[in-house]
């Protein structure tokens, strides 16, 4: 990403407007517009500016929240994990200390750190965006450049504002043609990753572009870049239209009145000019993709729903032969067994890539006058306090204990099973989430990453089932919302 | 940050692609709010295993990890650098790495180095044959020396200048103040603020 005259693409605009400075030999140094900060990553980080007597220069770019280790029950006792406890209470005194703002369990802007930061209107597009998650690629939805950082530069970050950076390769991902009705965004990336594998990212910056991502809604874009990181990405980016102004438009934190005009001006500058040249293109054709779910222990070893678990033998690559003999033993599977008929004890909703209240809808949708199947247990997991209150506002909650699944308070939850909310050893689950690998939702646990629809039906018959497949069991099919 | 010339030490061969942070340490090892002690969590799942490798008495006191390409997938969790080094391992070598572990290996100056699959398959056999074989990763020449040969390795010359000089990330950019001032001076005002 050098400057030049010729067409440039989102990323490198993004880039070349916040280089703060460039010289021969050394990584360019990039301003960061917000930085975002939670309870895991960053003490260490905070530590390291009082060992050394430094400030956080720009408190009012940093934002901070709880949610990867906060309960999602008795939200209003102290945190019975004593470790957990100390990290979230030590989070509040450097927040405190330092003056930067914090959203605490309990506050109605509490939540995942990437749903609170696009629902105040505080992510906006052409900004850089770092947090020390790897999911922070979720913010590139805005056509913000976002990615995750490490605790050491979460330390830089809130010492300088700045990051040293190499420059990113470029990768265009082009949907093109028409999502079928019930493919939704979450079947879309996973399809992208089985394509391009779990290190096809590395070293780019994705951009999705094309017929079918410009048709996408915010939420649905926000899932797709947040799995970015599931490639191997740094980051994955959709460039600003109209349904992001839209989305911004009237936000907490989005600019108003002239300063509106001034910001989309801007921001309607910054999609990839005609005839930029990108370091590798790929081509997805949207009509042929039906709904998806992993078999494996990573993102990457996923098969349409409708297909049947792989056989190592017919895999010609050894490693990758290898890797899916682990993972078939891990996830106790026989190879050609259908997928739909892989049965599940717990199906997880929520997460920072279908935490959001479309997920919630489209999930209670499905729900909606059925039951969650004898012996599944259902987890729904808010992204944030705001969605948790809006789905009340819609009966989305009565829907969901209705049908006997487990309403909760915002956080990661499941996702990573950091708080009480885990797999038993052998379990198994439908998830939401990004993640399948060994052990994340709990030791021993066992992870179909699957969307929301998907999800939802698997609660109703206690296996891996498309929604498609629920025709002839009983059920309302739409939602008083 | 300690600086890193060269290192000689034996190997500990971890035959797997897609070793995620996950793996290196599970979310439950994450709560410590100080940088050491990680040690405990470095792959406690597998550790269950008594046949896994790190428990085997042959590789014990190893201090380079040798793994499968994609090592380091994930999340940024830079505990997963700590608990590396806590344990005791200076160097990582994997054909490939993702991208955030990378970054903040190379931060907290535990050397990871990238070299092809064939070469990764003779350091794997060498230390079949004699565990006590040793690998010796120059810095200085970017190369691995390992029973008769010698191999180049890549690292880019400002990550390399670092990590020789043991210099801290931070106290290089305050150095430049001055241009993150004159660059915060002409940002549009408009921009978000998270404090009202
Ligand atoms: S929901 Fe999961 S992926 Fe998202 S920030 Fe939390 S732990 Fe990370």
């Amino acid at each position: 990403m050098v400057a030049r005259a010729e067409p440039r693409t989102l990323a490198e605009k993004v880039w070349e407007s916040h280089v703060v400075r460039r010289a021969e030999g050394e990584p360019d140094l990039l301003y960061i517009d917000l930085h975002l900060v939670h309870e895991v990553t960053s003490p260490q980080a905070f530590d390291g500016l009082r060992n050394a007597g430094r400030r956080v220069r720009r408190p009012d770019l940093t934002l901070a929240t709880e949610d990867h280790n906060v309960p999602t029950l008795l939200i209003d006792r102290p945190i019975a994990d004593p470790v957990s406890r100390t990290q979230v209470e030590a989070l509040r005194k450097n927040c405190a200390e330092f003056g930067v703002p914090l959203y605490p369990l309990g506050s109605d802007d509490q939540g995942i750190v990437h749903v609170v930061g696009p629902q105040l209107g505080v992510t906006q597009p052409g900004m850089t965006v770092v947090c020390g998650d790897s999911h922070t690629s979720t913010h590139g939805a805005f056509g913000a450049l976002a990615f995750g950082i490490g605790t050491s530069e979460v330390e830089h970050v809130l010492a300088t504002q700045t990051l040293p950076l190499k420059p990113f390769k470029t990768m265009a991902i082009t949907v093109e043609g028409e999502l079928p009705a019930d493919v939704t965004a979450k079947d879309l990336i996973l399809a992208v990753i089985a394509e391009i594998g779990t290190g096809g990212g590395q070293g780019y910056v994705l951009e999705y572009r094309g017929g079918a991502i410009e048709k996408l809604s915010m939420e649905a874009r926000m899932t797709i870049c947040n799995m970015s990181i599931e490639a191997g990405a740094r980051a994955g980016m959709i460039a600003p239209d109209a349904t992001t102004f839209d989305y911004l438009r009237g936000r907490p934190k989005a600019p108003s009145g002239s300063d509106w005009d001034a910001a989309v001006h801007w921001w309607s500058s910054l999609p990839t000019d005609p005839g930029a040249v990108f370091d590798r293109e790929v081509v997805i054709d949207a009509s042929r993709l039906r709904p998806f779910v992993t078999w494996g222990t990573n993102p990457g070893q996923g098969l349409p729903l409708s297909a049947a678990v792989p056989d190592p033998a017919q895999i010609a690559d050894p490693a990758a032969r290898s890797a899916a003999e682990r993972a078939l033993e891990y996830m106790d599977l026989v190879p050609g067994t259908p997928l739909s008929e892989i049965g599940v004890d717990t199906v997880f909703l929520g997460s920072c890539t279908n935490g959001r209240i479309e997920d919630l809808r489209a999930a209670a949708a499905i729900l909606q006058g059925r039951r969650v199947a004898d012996g599944v247990r259902m987890l729904v997991v808010p992204g944030s306090v705001r969605v948790r209150l809006q789905a009340e506002s819609e009966g989305l909650d009565q829907v969901f204990t209705g049908a006997g699944a487990e309403w909760r308070h915002a956080g990661c939850s499941m996702c990573l099973g950091m708080n009480p909310d885990q797999l038993a050893p052998g379990e198994r689950s439908a998830s939401t989430s990004n993640r399948n690998f060994e052990g994340r939702q709990g030791k021993g646990g066992r992870t179909h990453l699957v969307s929301p629809q998907v999800a939802a039906a698997t609660a109703v018959t206690g296996r891996l089932t498309s929604p498609a497949d629920l025709a002839g069991i009983p059920g309302s099919s739409t939602v008083n919302a | 940050m300690e600086k890193f010339t060269t290192h000689s030490g034996r190997v500990l061969p971890l035959r797997r692609s897609n070793v995620d942070t996950d793996q290196i340490i599970p979310a439950v090892y994450l709560k410590r709010i100080t940088r050491d002690g990680f040690e405990d969590g470095l792959f406690a799942a597998w550790r269950k295993d008594p046949d896994f490798v790190l428990n085997l008495p042959r590789y014990q006191g190893a201090t380079v990890l040798v793994a499968g390409p994609e090592f380091g997938t994930g999340s940024s969790r830079e505990h997963a650098v700590w608990a590396l080094q806590n344990y005791g391992f200076r160097v990582v070598i994997s054909p490939r790495f993702a991208d955030i572990f990378r970054g903040n290996s190379l931060k907290g100056g535990l050397l990871t180095v990238e070299l092809p699959e064939d070469v990764v398959e003779r350091i794997w056999a060498l230390t079949d044959s004699d565990p006590d074989a040793e690998v010796t990763v120059d810095l200085q020449s970017r190369t691995v020396d390992f029973a008769n040969e010698s191999v180049d390795f890549d690292l880019d010359d400002y990550a390399r200048w670092r990590l020789l000089e043991g210099l801290d990330d931070v106290g290089l950019t305050l150095r430049h103040t001055d241009s993150v001032d004159a660059f915060e001076s002409a940002r549009p005002s408009w921009m978000p603020r998270t404090v009202a």
